[in-house]
């Protein structure tokens, strides 16, 4: 039982930057543009939060400075492609590029520097219960957030009107500018905040995670996140199955492995892609000629007529 | 007042050359200023990054090197792209195109085999690479699971699946054990253009794939079919084209080159297979799809440019000690740049008065 | 460009092999290729800390650049070439996956020096240097013998070549020297540089019962979750005590400096020659932190193997190395495993119960 418990946990930690990540592409996406430059935005969101993070000896200055990070290089998304109409797949790589470039310039004089990480929580007696009490009341502060913006972000696209217009430019932005929504200020706020969870879920690296600064230290999570954003079929809770799912399925294979089978490591290491693979395609046969969940403006460029 | 975007009737050919210039001034611009802050001489700075490889064959063929893969794999992506197809798992197909036509070269080294290898070589890399594809597009026209995520997830699956090759039964037996095959035979090498020169046959097929793609955009229906599923999915199925069987067909040609860019590379340039054979080259390519404008002369040109970028800032990183983070940030300025000029082909700035049902550009 | 090589050819045959006179006077442009970012805080970290320091020491003798993050695949001959066509007399490949692209390279300038590292192939102008990190830790072991309480290593694994085989297997052949039965557990994150999978693989291998991990990879993440853990760790590359004050027994420090140094003043001399530099704590290359967290005893025992090691008197694969199925490896080394054996370790040693990967 305290083996399930620990393997909990770390599904848990490692997960839970993919979520912050994803959650943010999601409502972007939804909005009906595809910003493929996560990777850039969480690796500068990174950098910057673990210099503010060094320089002001708080953890929650670090997230702060993560969060303005990673929403400044995403204005900078926003204003190419939807100020001038630009492609979006290709500005997300380059922004990517630009991105991982920055984080390097940032986080040079970091190399080698250590902080204390973020806390965890804890209940006298309750963090203490046997099996769930460190799972469900142990964790740190950026765990309990990344539930409460999935919580949000869901109760803003069904049960707020300005979810519903969100939806309606990314699923049909000629309709909704007839209807007079400011499709682009819509999409630009859209951006904003993907940017800023990106940077959020990047600084968690250094700031909770591995709470040191060493270049490049995303890894390629943020391509993760954005396939997990097209594995939940843009639905907010789907998405934390699919992060948990992800991470749990990359630790499982960790254990198995230290269980000594001596199957090739490489095998197990792909076991997350695979089976990430299947269980879409599971759930798209279950869903069958339902049609694509994807919102019908993805990608393309809107620029407003007369 | 404000500025607001406005659609021109049609592309403007007049935009659409000078674009690219305005960038590049920009990007100079910049680039002076990013380096002048940084206390290097900018007008240095900037000769050596765009101009001396410009004048120095040695770049010069080391450019065309580094499109060739480029080029290839960004021709297919952009049928895909052209057909609303999301390929973006090309990597993936690029390291199983060098597996499978490598798997040849392994196959046959040191057997005294003839000059068949290679071509034979060409030919699995691109049915490997095909194949390989083929898994995104089945699942996504037969259970209509998304292309995006199980293309690029495949691209993981790909590397750990060289990587266990290579460390394992493909090893070299006299290497050490360490992860790499055994050195190609001279069969199973890519010819070389100029002797000394590491320019190979492989730019010849590049241009020759281009020189296909356009004619088959142009003028087939095929092409036809391409664009218009792309660009009007209702009226092509009532034109009766399946977007279906177009979704396999343009999964197959763009994952084919860039298998044959995969088994190009490491027959040419890296001789043997190993862990890392790709720098990334099946993501480049998407960027240069879309910078040539999903079109292969200006994919050519587009893949030429970015060639050119990598080339300078390594040129910058050894002649003015830059960090190769700086050089990555002036790529992506640029890129940025590029992309934005490219407004300019479609639509037109115009003043206006702001009425309140406008919601344009600030 | 035929008329190029010619030139460089005739170049070649004027200078002789001796790259004397000349190159002494105006500065000797160092190159060095990186297969990582400086601020990986790892691998190339330590040699970037070394050419800084030869910079430092030779001032205006030499002038070193180096590029980094330089893929192993198709760009790695056009990167060696691009530091050799600006001037460049010296080049430093730090990574093995450079190896044929140096030989190559090589081959094409004679009248160029190279410095291969961790590799097998050498040539006139082409040397190899590496360090015998395998020699640290059979330290490791001893200390991890005296220091676990489970009686269990945790290893976290890079990739399953050789040089991570013959360091899990000297960890455990110093291991069991102290405590016959230690038992270890393996696991293999298929990156070199991957800090939240290296940290959620040494929280798998702790609460599998592991109290002292041991790790192939290159970041801080193990140390530091060791100390939060309060169990025990060994870092990589350089000394990690900072980020484990109270979990770090000791650690392997790549110290490349001596190294370049000495390379570096016999090439401006001109008197460098082609060789095969596999130095271990004898030569400095390899270093061992300060022993720390834990009883005087036991560091004692620690200095005195690594005397011990250093002076000759002990070598790890002392012969009879058993295999895993119990039956002696050849010695071809006379009392020890030869370093070919050791270079090219593919096997595990009785007492791992793990099937090598792939192998």
């Amino acid at each position: 039982m305290e083996f399930v418990e620990a393997v909990l946990l770390t599904v848990i930690t490692a997960s839970t930057p993919l979520l912050l990540a994803a959650s943010g592409e999601l409502v972007v996406e939804r909005a009906g543009v595809l910003n493929l430059g996560v990777e850039g935005m969480m690796i500068v969101g990174g950098a910057c939060g673990f210099a503010g993070a060094y320089l002001t000896g708080s953890i929650a200055i670090g997230a702060l400075c993560g969060i303005l990070a990673g929403a400044a290089l995403s204005a900078v998304f926003a204003a190419v492609t939807l100020g001038l109409a630009a492609n979006q797949v290709a500005s997300g790589l380059a922004l990517t590029i630009l991105g991982v470039g920055l984080s390097g310039l940032i986080g040079a004089g970091y190399v080698g520097q250590k902080i204390d990480g973020a806390g965890h929580l804890y209940i006298p007696y309750v963090t203490d219960i046997p099996l769930i009490g460190k799972v469900i009341f142990g964790e740190n502060a950026f765990v309990y957030f990344s539930i409460a913006l999935l919580i949000g972000i869901w109760y803003f696209l069904y049960r707020t009107r300005a979810g519903l217009i969100l939806r309606a430019v990314g699923d049909n932005h000629a309709s909704a500018h007839a209807l007079g929504y400011p499709v682009l200020r819509i999409r630009m706020l859209a951006v904003l905040f993907g940017g800023a969870c990106a940077g959020l879920g990047g600084a968690y690296l250094p700031l909770a995670y591995t709470p040191f600064w060493v270049s490049g230290m995303t890894a390629g999570r943020g391509w993760i996140a954005l396939a997990l954003v097209v594995f939940a079929s843009w639905l907010p809770f789907r998405l934390m199955v699919g992060a948990y799912l992800f991470g749990g399925i990359t630790i499982l294979q960790l254990h198995a492995q230290a269980t000594g089978l001596g199957i090739p490591s490489q095998l197990m290491s792909s076991l997350p892609y695979l089976a990430t693979i299947l269980v879409l395609v599971a759930i798209s046969w279950v869903r069958g000629r339902r049609g694509s969940p994807a919102p019908a403006s993805l990608g393309l460029a809107f620029v407003p007529d007369r | 007042m404000r500025l607001a975007l406005e659609r021109r009737a049609e592309r403007s050919i007049a935009m659409a050359l000078v674009s690219p210039l305005i960038a590049v001034a920009l990007t100079l611009a910049t680039g002076a200023l990013l380096f002048a802050l940084l206390g290097k001489p900018p007008v240095e700075a900037l000769k050596i990054y765009f101009f001396e490889p410009l004048t120095d064959p040695w770049a010069l063929q080391e450019i065309a090197v580094k499109a060739t893969p480029l080029v290839l794999i960004a021709v297919g992506l952009s049928l895909c792209y052209l057909a609303n197809v999301w390929n973006i798992g090309a990597e993936g197909q690029f390291l199983i195109g060098a597996i499978t036509g490598g798997w040849l070269a392994v196959a046959t080294h040191g057997t005294g085999a003839g000059y068949w290898v290679l071509p034979a070589m060409l030919v699995l890399g691109a049915l490997g690479g095909a194949a390989y594809a083929l898994v995104p597009a089945v699942f996504r026209v037969r259970f209509g699971a998304s292309e995006i995520l199980t293309s690029l997830m495949l691209v993981y699956v790909a590397e750990l699946l060289l990587d266990y090759l290579v460390r394992g039964p493909w090893r070299d037996p006299k290497g050490f054990n360490f992860p790499t095959t055994a050195e190609f035979d001279a069969v199973a090498a890519m010819p070389t253009l100029i002797e000394g020169s590491r320019l190979h046959l492989g730019a010849i097929i590049a241009l020759l794939v281009v020189a296909w793609a356009t004619v088959m955009l142009g003028r087939t229906l095929k092409g036809f079919e391409i664009k218009l599923v792309g660009a009007a999915p209702r009226a092509a199925r009532f034109g009766g084209f399946s977007d279906k069987w177009l979704t396999v067909v343009t999964f197959l040609i763009s994952g084919a080159l860039a298998g044959l860019a995969g088994v190009i590379e490491v027959s040419a340039t890296v001789n043997h297979l190993q862990p890392n054979i790709s720098p990334g080259y099946g993501f480049t390519a998407i960027i240069v799809a879309f910078l040539g404008r999903l079109n292969p002369a200006g994919i050519l040109v587009a893949a030429l440019f970015l060639a050119l970028t990598f080339i300078g800032g390594e040129s910058a990183q050894i002649s003015l000690k830059v960090p190769l983070d700086l050089t990555k940030v002036f790529q992506g300025i640029l890129l940025f740049y590029v992309l934005a000029c490219d407004t300019l082909i479609l639509y037109r700035f115009r003043l206006l008065p702001a009425p309140k049902a406008v919601h344009g550009i600030r | 460009m035929k008329r190029l090589m010619i030139a460089a050819a005739v170049v070649a045959l004027t200078l002789g092999s001796a790259l004397t006179g000349a190159t002494a006077q105006e500065k000797l442009k160092v190159g060095f290729i990186y297969v990582g970012p400086v601020g990986d805080m790892g691998w190339t970290y330590q040699h970037e800390v070394g050419r800084r320091a030869i910079q430092e020491q030779f001032k205006d003798k030499i002038d070193t650049s180096y590029l980094e993050n330089v893929n192993e695949g198709p760009d790695a001959e056009r990167s060696i070439e691009q530091l050799v066509r600006t001037g460049h007399k010296l080049i430093y490949t730090t990574s093995f996956g450079f190896m044929d692209a140096t030989a190559k390279v090589a081959k094409k300038y004679p009248n160029v020096m190279f410095e291969h590292a961790t590799g097998y192939k050498r040539d006139k102008n082409l040397a190899t240097y590496s360090g015998r990190f395998y020699e640290g830790r059979y330290i490791m072991g001893q200390i991890a013998a005296r220091m676990s309480k489970s009686g269990t290593i945790g290893y976290i694994g890079s990739f399953p070549i050789p040089e991570v085989v013959s360091g899990v297997n000297a960890m455990m052949l110093g291991a069991q020297s102290v405590r016959p039965d230690m038992k270890v557990k393996i696991i293999w994150v298929n990156a070199w540089y991957d800090p939240g999978k290296e940290a959620a693989a040494a929280r798998a291998l702790a609460d599998q019962g592991a109290d002292v991990l041991a790790q192939h990879t290159d970041s801080a993440a193990a140390m530091q979750f060791a100390n939060e853990r309060g169990i025990f760790a060994f870092g990589q590359d350089s000394d990690q005590i900072k980020f484990g004050p109270k979990a770090q027994l000791t650690a392997i420090v790549n110290n490349w400096t001596p190294y370049y140094a000495e390379r570096i003043k016999l090439a401006l001399e001109g008197k460098w020659a082609t060789g095969d530099v596999w130095g271990g704590l004898n030569s400095k290359i390899v270093q061992m932190a300060p022993y720390t967290n834990m009883p005087d005893e036991v560091k004692k025992l620690a200095t005195e193997t690594e005397g011990a090691i250093s002076s000759g008197t002990l070598h790890p694969f002392k012969c009879p190395v058993l295999a895993q199925d119990g039956k002696p490896v050849e010695c071809k080394g006379g009392t020890h495993l030869d370093d070919g054996q050791i270079l090219g370790m593919n096997f595990y040693i009785k007492g791992i119960d793990d099937k090598l990967p792939g192998m």
